[in-house]
């Protein structure tokens, strides 16, 4: 073994030597310890979804863990019913209380949701401790001990394996999640939602996903909490705990699993150690460790936002994507249109900006097989009328046809499905994913598998095939040495090229670049417009927004030029060139 | 239920719900100038309370010391700068408002005869020894992670929520305070009664709107502060440097909420964990404003002080539940009516 595969090993050692705690006469404390360590993980395993990837957050997971603990006692005692039960019916419920609260939030700015987690964690724990049949702040006690076709689970030591083995699942799952189709997306949507949108992508429905399934993991928890105490109160669900719970992923380090577990024993032991020695210190009793906690907090999130498995991932690297098994079936790609056909037609398109009109009454089209450049100086309105045929601004007037339906108004996600492909003036990417992955989202309409396919691993082909495909477009566009590298350490230029293989990856008819060549080196830019004369050959049309008038010249059929948001001069590069107008325009000359 | 009753609970709703106005603007005012969403103003109005009662017992409030670490902290972040930059520009202000205003005000809150000096003495030393901790506050844990997101800034909220909760814990103990009325004035309007302590809630807060409104609308500072809430990078680059603005919106956040403080603290009993409580219902109502207007937030926050006094009448085991549901329709409503995504610039 390498020593890379070592240390990608060492937690799954260290997982296995933590199992034969209970066997070498280790003290029922330590035991008790790990038990809770182990509830706390699956909670905090959540939050690394949900707050290292998914770029949300939620301080009320004790809810969650409330509500499968609540619903576990509740029904065990009130209705005698065995741990499966009890299983299903807290994952239903937390997965129920989740649905609504994401429902409400998602389509908001990222802070609503945190925010109404705060609020419901409140307004939970004062429904728990004040409805009759829930033993208001007393709780349930009386939960009988776990017990499952003849086998009873109901000392600490005998409860640590199930704890753990569940931990090791959700460890296991995550996993397979966040390297797969809908794991992608989940991590990119902590850089914005515009680029996903882009590719086809409801980013709403990832961002609920994200949320339901830290929701479920919770619930998870707070049924072996039941279990394990066998007597509930609403003190364990407050909200301080739901801050304890964030604490332990930003500690252990948000982007990671195992940071979760490692963040969750660290916060448990220190707490437990802090408890013993603080109210000693100062001569009176109370939850002094929030003090520590709360600063300690603050000077990571300062210094090391990475926290501390981040700093170990650092030096072990990433692990190599396996290159797709000989045999692999390539994407199948649809027909692109005959060239010539009217593919894309701007109606008197207009914007204004209140008393400002950016893009007046602009009209043009482009058909399949052209390459159409916009150009114009700066300010004349070319990023403005980009966006508004990209769906990302809304029209004011006019009327935009694409593929011969008409597009205005259309989010740029109903776009995507026509097979508009674009790229970005600055640069969205994913800078901590690889080369490789940035491009496979560009790809995710292409593919189906969803969340329990990706679980279970019943998406191997598909993967392959998406690889397959990605790596194929990153070849074609010169950057096929860099497939594994972080998106982020490529150079500005190459970053760009990026975007056109993910654009690429969408199977478009119509490509749609903005300043594709800024930031491009000399002969950066000649193999850009050798591959664009490629694409155009093989019928793909590009419309493209450009500064750099040289790059256009060789290489579009036709430019339109706008100036202060009019349409000015139309017509192939030579004969524009030679416009009063449009000279007027660049060169600031006066009739 | 008879109109006196209601009349109560509305004279309530409205006493309660200005104490949460003024929570309201202070939390859009910070949010919409740092990005911060301000969750430790509330141990600012449990910290105001707890001071005023501090004092009203002839001791010296503790907040004054802590206010005063808080500054040595400060001093100690600039000094270092200062070192580093190799040069001493701007110490001797840091030291000045660091050092020695914390130094003075700590020496005056101590002296007996200051805290026996009335109440208007009083709130003018709650406020001198409270307010300066804001700014101290925004430069110790936000203005390093100024450029972050706000999803990082709101962890770091939490975590300052967090560390205050604890401190005002070793600050002022278990233990409640319930500070003497504003006034005892008292008229019988048919069968309700008017306090004066009621009325002059209600208008210093209407005063300090109207300060607050001028402030914004008459004075460069103020405008600048607008300029930054709209676009903090153009007004970076006319000049207006978010340090400044941040700390002056802290600062501005201070004394609303620890005049809240000092507002509610005759009205109720205040614990020193009380305050997270109170700031959160001035959430409520800046979320019901959509976190963006003032006098939506306004409204919204009156709107949850009626609703907090009504259900204390008709089920007040559920009334925070009831007053944090809340937030469920009015997100859903928000959602609903909502076009588009919400973009945050990762850069």
């Amino acid at each position: 073994m390498s020593a890379a595969a070592w240390q990608r090993a060492l937690p799954w050692i260290a997982l296995a030597a933590l199992a034969a705690l209970p066997w070498v006469g280790a003290p029922p404390y330590w035991v008790t310890l790990a038990n809770y360590i182990g509830i706390y993980a699956i909670v905090a395993l959540g939050l690394v979804l949900l707050t290292g990837h998914a770029g949300l957050t939620s301080f009320g997971q004790s809810a969650f863990v409330g509500i499968g603990a609540y619903t576990t006692a509740y029904l065990a005692t009130a209705a005698g019913l065995g741990p499966l039960a009890t299983l299903a019916a807290s994952v239903a419920l937390t997965t129920a209380s989740a649905l609504v609260l994401g429902v409400i939030t998602v389509r908001l700015s990222g802070h609503y949701l945190p925010l109404c987690t705060i609020a419901w964690c409140l307004s939970l724990f004062y429904a728990f401790g004040n409805i009759d049949a829930l033993g208001k702040f007393d709780g349930l006690t009386g939960i009988p001990a776990f017990e499952l076709g003849g086998w009873r689970l109901e000392q600490g030591r005998e409860l640590f394996y199930l704890i753990w083995g569940f931990v090791a699942l959700a460890v296991l799952a995550l996993r397979k999640l966040l390297d797969s189709r809908p794991g992608r997306v989940v991590r990119a949507l902590k850089k914005g939602a515009l680029m996903e949108e882009s590719c086809g992508i409801d980013t709403a429905r990832y961002k609920l996903l994200a949320f339901v399934i830290a929701a479920m993991l919770a619930g998870i928890s707070g049924w072996l909490y039941a279990y394990l105490q066998r007597a509930v109160n609403p003190t364990p669900f407050g909200l301080g705990y739901g801050i304890e719970y964030l604490f332990m992923a930003v500690v252990g380090g948000l982007g990671h699993l195992w940071g979760a577990i490692v963040g969750a024993a660290l916060l448990t032991l220190v707490k437990d150690w802090l408890q013993g020695v603080l109210p000693a210190l100062l001569g009176q009793t109370g939850n002094f460790e929030t003090i520590v906690f709360g600063v300690a907090m603050i000077l990571l999130l300062q210094r090391a936002p990475e926290g501390l498995w981040g700093a170990v991932a650092r030096r072990v690297g990433r692990r190599p994507a396996p290159p797709p098994p000989a045999g692999t079936a390539p994407l199948p790609a649809q027909p692109q249109p005959p060239a010539g056909q009217p593919l894309l037609q701007l109606r008197a398109v207009r914007r204004t900006f209140g008393g400002l009109v950016a893009v007046n009454d602009i009209s043009f089209g482009v058909a399949s097989g052209e390459i159409v450049a916009l150009i114009g100086p700066n300010g004349a309105g070319k990023s403005t009328l980009f966006n508004l045929v990209s769906g990302v601004l809304p029209l004011s007037a006019g009327e935009v046809h694409f593929d011969g339906r008409r597009v205005d108004g259309w989010a740029a996600r109903r776009l995507a499905r026509l097979r508009m492909g674009r790229t970005f003036q600055h640069v969205r990417l994913v800078p901590d994913m690889s080369v490789l992955e940035n491009v496979m989202i560009g790809a995710h309409l292409r593919g189906q598998r969803g969340v329990l396919a990706s679980v279970f691993g019943l998406n191997r082909a598909e993967e392959d095939s998406l690889r397959l495909e990605a790596a194929r477009q990153l070849r074609r566009v010169g950057l096929g040495e860099h497939l594994d590298q972080d998106a982020g350490a490529l150079a500005l230029g190459q970053q760009r090229t990026l975007e056109i293989a993910r654009a690429l990856c969408l199977d478009p008819v119509l490509l749609l670049l903005d300043e594709p060549a800024a930031g491009l080196r000399h002969h950066e830019k000649q193999a850009l417009a050798t591959l664009l004369r490629q694409l155009r050959q093989e019928g793909l049309s590009v419309l493209l927004v450009e500064h750099d008038m040289d790059f256009v010249m060789g290489l579009a059929e036709r430019l339109v030029v706008m100036d202060f948001g009019t349409h000015i001069a139309e017509g192939p590069p030579a004969e524009v060139r030679r416009d009063p107008k449009v000279q007027a325009a660049y060169l600031g000359a006066d009739e | 239920m008879d109109a006196s009753i209601a009349a109560i609970l509305t004279l309530d709703g409205i006493t309660t719900g200005a104490v949460y106005a003024l929570l309201a603007i202070s939390l859009v005012l910070v949010f919409t100038v740092t990005r911060v969403i301000y969750i430790p103003a509330g141990e600012f109005v449990a910290f105001g309370a707890l001071t005023m009662a501090a004092l009203q017992a002839g001791r010296a409030p503790p907040t004054a010391l802590f206010t005063l670490g808080l500054g040595v902290m400060v001093f100690a972040l600039d000094a270092l700068a200062a070192v580093r930059a190799g040069s001493a520009r701007g110490l001797l202000r840091s030291a000045g408002w660091n050092l020695v205003f914390p130094l003075a005000v700590w020496w005056l809150a101590s002296l007996p005869a200051l805290q026996q000096a009335g109440q208007l003495v009083q709130v003018a030393l709650t406020l001198a020894v409270l307010v300066p901790a804001g700014p101290m506050l925004y430069r110790l844990c936000f203005a390093p992670v100024q450029q972050a997101s706000v999803l990082t800034l709101l962890i770091v909220s939490v975590a300052l929520h967090f560390a205050l909760l604890g401190v005002g814990l070793v600050m002022f103990g278990a233990e409640g305070s319930r500070t003497l009325p504003l006034t005892d004035a008292r008229w019988a309007i048919g069968a309700v009664q008017l306090s004066g302590q009621n009325l002059a809630v209600v208008l210093t807060s209407l005063a300090a709107m109207g300060a607050l409104a001028a402030f914004f609308g008459r004075t460069l500072t103020g405008k600048a502060l607008r300029a930054t809430a709209v676009n903090r990078i153009g007004a970076q680059l006319v000049g207006i440097g978010p340090a400044r603005a941040g700390r002056l919106a802290f600062a501005m956040a201070g004394v609303l909420s620890v005049f809240s403080g000092v507002l509610i603290g005759p009205i109720t009993t205040i614990y020193y964990e009380s305050g997270f409580l109170i700031g959160l219902k001035g959430f409520v109502g800046a979320i019901i404003g959509g976190l963006a207007g003032y006098p939506l937030a306004v409204a919204g926050a009156l709107l949850v002080g009626l609703i907090e006094a009504f259900s204390s009448f008709w089920a007040s085991a559920y009334k925070e539940v009831i007053v944090f549901s809340l937030i469920v329709p009015v997100l859903a409503w928000r959602s609903l009516t909502h076009r588009g995504m919400d973009e945050e610039d990762p850069e």
